[in-house]
């Protein structure tokens, strides 16, 4: 007996997010005209500098494999009611593990490296959300909390590492030493030519881009399949029927967070030996962070988070070619993406509620 | 607000309240349909129907929560907008929620004069209040201690607290919402007595409930409601409680269960001395010893809060205990490993626990999901060592959503999509269409209509029937009385006596409810 009546799943995971995405659009062009631009030249750049050519998709797609990557971890997190805001951290500490398994095991091939930077990038983010997991689990230390302050000291550990560690000597810059050729993965460029499509050799994305497409479907099979998934559900849902059912919250805290962090990991595989083919102080570049956003947008969804992330990658490349091409100033691209994070995020039931009365609406008139 | 802010109040008719055409939807829901009803002035008028019935509704559109959509209100013959509570309070209208809405570590006083001060300072208030406190506790047998905290209160005595805080406001007709569900027959009585010294004072009194004795026994006239419509309005003296039944659900049910006599068994549980400690150092079972056999029905009565929440939770392997505990003679543990509500369920102990939506459902859950809940490890629930068989599952729902009935019959509706009734009847498929050695339920008709209460019972027997064992926790006496074979009741964490059903009456255990032996 709630006025706030429920919507068909297609209309919550398709219509909501699309409606907040366009008013997050039109706000933005109000504050594009004012600034004296030209919101139309603004959006067809963006458009054309994202999707225009196969080098603009190619940075799209390289930043969308990110973003599915953290934005998966989210959601798993999430699906347990856990809000892991340290994606960011889990990444930082993925991208070392991914650096040490490059660096100090040779490899003979990209395919035995690839299988090792998977496994090094995921254990390694695996077991820096076991930490504040464990925490909440055991300690009932607030897992938003702890996660936060760990990417703060992922970063420094990082700092640490690069700096009085990895660092080759006699260099000033704090990064490692450059993977041997035998680990680089093979660009889309290359993949793609293997079936003779051409596509650009400029942008980073490479075969993780795959790898982040598998792991959404993994994600998926896990969540709804698996009886692990089915507790990890149960346990989101209701804590209180997870016990009745003899499902252990600490177990299911900790398999979450660790699935998690696992995932958030696996991101370095792209950035550090996709594109970077080293490992560098800020590797993640704020990814962590937008995977909230993708799994907000994506309603925690493995094919939400997927559709979410290209728009998200849509939105980096073309915010970058309009910060290159127009008097708009790099702050107002920021802007647009907060607007976008904004509307599809925090004010998500501004658009919900009026679609779910229509429906309901529509329902009374069929009846 | 002061005695002066109120106008006198025109005494041209005889009805305190009239509904005129009251219509209220949510969204496609229609909870008031067309609703006209008058309440005469000093009498006391129940108002009865199922959950779900449209009652809460109306009472909230005359407290002022909800704005009705069509029709009016008359206060003493006088057309009344009431946009929100405090009107209510200036027309005159108090109501006494049925979870109280009291704030815990104020003392008696404080919530008394709380969003009624006399201007900023507090004393004139406080000492206007213990005043008028010490008259009503005089005339009315409402006695409560001024500065006592109301969180050291016995529930019978924070209810007489919520009256007291209606009539400062001067309230001269008062809204009880399901007044007794959380009291012992004997606080009960008592609140009958204070609600006719009212009457006899000239107050008016609506009195929302679900219990048809009460009705008999304590109103002037009933009005039934059935999905959102005013099917009834007769004189309490001319109407018999299956008349009512069969107004508030439509057709004719059988209020007594039929039931053969017990053939009971071998001893299925044994628990000697049970101990619990809550997180808080307070002993919530203080050495419980109880049986139950095959093929009977031990019913455990008790009001709510004396420790049946945390015997359930005990023996469905959700909390810690000390003591001892068999099953067919096997040692359980109840505490450590072995302990847990995996184990329990792989022993054939199973659960209907007493809040279907915060522990027995996943609402969120659809039907067939929710069918796994507890038995997500059961071998014809699985595929391999981590794949579901879902198919499985979902064959197993739709075979036992026909067995018990539950409408509608489709295992992919979520939880929350189904009415309490059948909510239920999902919950008691899940656990005894397993045929188990010991089946622990909880309020299993809480919430739950006549119809499917009917139903429930009747269930509930034939599983006994099978030879299982059943410990019924129920805060509805008359529950307890109609289907166990045996009675044990609880007070304060102990069992304060045990009957054979067929030898004991609702005054008997209801002495023993309060503590007294």
């Amino acid at each position: 007996m709630s006025a706030k009546g429920r919507i068909p799943d297609w209309a919550d995971v398709t219509l909501v997010p699309l409606v907040s995405v366009a008013l997050a659009f039109m706000i933005s062009a109000i504050l594009i005209w004012a600034i004296g631009e030209s919101p139309w030249e603004a959006v067809k750049l963006m458009v054309e500098g994202a999707f225009g050519s196969s080098y603009g998709w190619g940075y799209t797609l390289y930043y969308a494999t990110n973003f599915m990557f953290t934005g998966l971890a989210v959601s798993v997190a999430f699906q347990a009611r856990l809000f892991n805001i340290g994606g960011e951290g889990q990444a930082l500490v993925g991208g070392l593990g991914v650096a040490l398994v490059c660096l100090y095991i040779p490899w003979p091939h990209w395919t035995l490296a690839l299988v090792g930077a998977m496994l090094g990038g995921a254990v390694f983010g695996a077991l820096w959300a076991l930490i504040p997991g464990w925490l909440q689990a055991k300690r009932g230390s607030h897992i938003v909390i702890t996660t936060i302050m760990f990417n703060f000291i992922a970063a420094s550990l990082l700092g640490y590492m690069l700096v009085n560690v990895l660092r080759p000597q006699g260099t000033q810059d704090p990064s490692s030493p450059r993977f041997p050729p035998e680990t680089a993965l093979p660009s889309l460029h290359e993949i793609l030519a293997l079936v003779g499509i051409p596509f650009s050799r400029v942008p980073p994305v490479n075969i993780s881009l795959l790898i982040a497409v598998a792991m959404c479907f993994v994600v998926w099979y896990l969540l709804w399949r698996t009886r692990l998934g089915y507790q990890i559900r149960a346990f989101g849902e209701s804590e209180p029927a997870a016990e009745y059912a003899g499902i252990s919250p600490a177990r299911i805290t900790i398999y979450a967070m660790l699935i998690s962090g696992a995932l958030a990991g696996l991101m370095a595989v792209n950035s550090v030996l996709g594109e970077q083919q080293r490992l560098v102080l800020n590797a993640v570049e704020g990814a962590g962070f937008i995977g909230i956003a993708v799994a907000l947008m994506g309603r925690n969804h493995p094919f939400g988070v997927f559709l979410a992330a290209i728009l998200f990658g849509f939105l980096y490349q073309g915010g970058a070619e309009l910060a290159l091409w127009t008097g708009i100033p790099r702050e107002l691209i920021v802007v647009i993406q907060a607007l976008v994070i904004l509307f599809t995020g925090a004010l998500d039931n501004m658009v919900r509620i009026p679609i779910a009365r229509l429906f309901a609406q529509a329902r009374a008139r069929g009846r | 607000m002061t005695a002066t802010d109120i106008s006198p109040r025109a005494q041209t008719t005889d009805y305190a309240i009239e509904l005129r055409g009251i219509s209220k939807a949510f969204g496609p829901v229609q909870a008031n349909k067309d609703i006209s009803i008058q309440v005469r002035r000093g009498t006391i008028h129940g108002i009865v129907g199922e959950n779900g019935a449209g009652k809460s509704t109306l009472m909230s559109i005359l407290y002022g929560f909800y704005r009705a959509d069509a029709g009016e209100i008359l206060i003493n013959g006088q057309a009344t907008e009431i946009p929100d509570s405090q009107s209510a309070i200036r027309a005159g209208i108090g109501m006494v929620f049925q979870h109280f809405k009291l704030v815990e570590n104020f003392s008696v006083l404080e919530n008394v004069i709380l969003g009624a001060e006399a201007g900023g300072m507090l004393r004139p208030s406080l000492s206007r209040a213990r005043g008028l406190l010490k008259d009503l506790a005089r005339e009315f047998e409402l006695n409560v201690d001024p500065d006592a905290k109301v969180e050291d209160l016995s529930v019978g005595h924070q209810q007489r607290v919520e009256i007291l805080k209606a009539l400062y406001r001067e309230a001269d007709i008062l809204i009880l919402d399901e007044p007794t569900g959380v009291l012992t027959p004997s606080e009960a009585d008592h609140l009958f007595r204070i609600l006719r010294g009212l009457k006899d004072q000239g107050k008016t009194i609506i009195l929302i409930t679900h219990k048809l004795r009460e009705i008999m026994d304590v109103t002037d006239d009933v009005s039934v409601m059935r999905r959102g419509e005013m099917v009834a309005t007769r004189p309490t003296a001319q109407t018999s409680p299956t008349e009512l039944a069969e107004l508030m659900v439509g057709r004719k049910v059988l209020l007594r269960v039929e039931k053969p006599p017990a053939r009971p068994g071998k001893i299925v549980l044994q628990v000697d001395n049970l101990r619990v400690v809550d997180s808080q150092g307070v002993e919530r079972l203080r050495g419980i010893s109880l049986n139950v056999r095959a093929g009977e029905i031990l019913g455990i009565a008790g009001v709510a809060g004396n420790g049946q929440s945390e015997l359930l939770e005990v023996l469905a392997g959700l909390r810690d205990a000390e003591g001892q505990a068999q099953l067919r003679g096997e040692d359980l543990p109840l505490a450590g490993p072995g302990a847990g509500a995996i184990s329990r369920r792989r022993q054939g102990v199973a659960h209907v626990p007493e809040d279907r939506h915060r522990r027995g459902l996943v609402l969120r859950f659809m039907a067939w999901e929710n069918m796994a809940l507890g038995y997500h490890h059961d071998a014809a629930y699985n595929a391999g060592p981590l794949r579901m068989n879902n198919a499985a599952i979902m064959r197993d729902t739709e075979a036992k959503m026909q067995h018990f009935d539950v409408r509608p019959p489709d295992p992919l509706l979520q939880a929350e999509g189904f009415s309490g009734g059948n909510q239920q009847k999902l919950v008691l498929a899940r656990e005894m269409e397993r045929n188990p050695e010991i089946l622990l339920v909880g309020q299993p008709t809480r919430g739950v209509d006549i119809g499917a209460i009917e139903f429930i019972h009747q269930q509930l027997i034939r599983l006994r029937d099978q030879g299982s064992a059943i410990l019924l926790v129920s805060v509805e006496l008359d529950e307890i009385l109609a289907l166990s074979d045996r009675i044990a009741v609880m007070f304060d964490g102990r069992i304060m006596g045990e009957r054979q059903s067929d030898q004991t009456n609702a005054q008997e255990l209801g002495l023993l409810m309060a503590g007294m032996t």
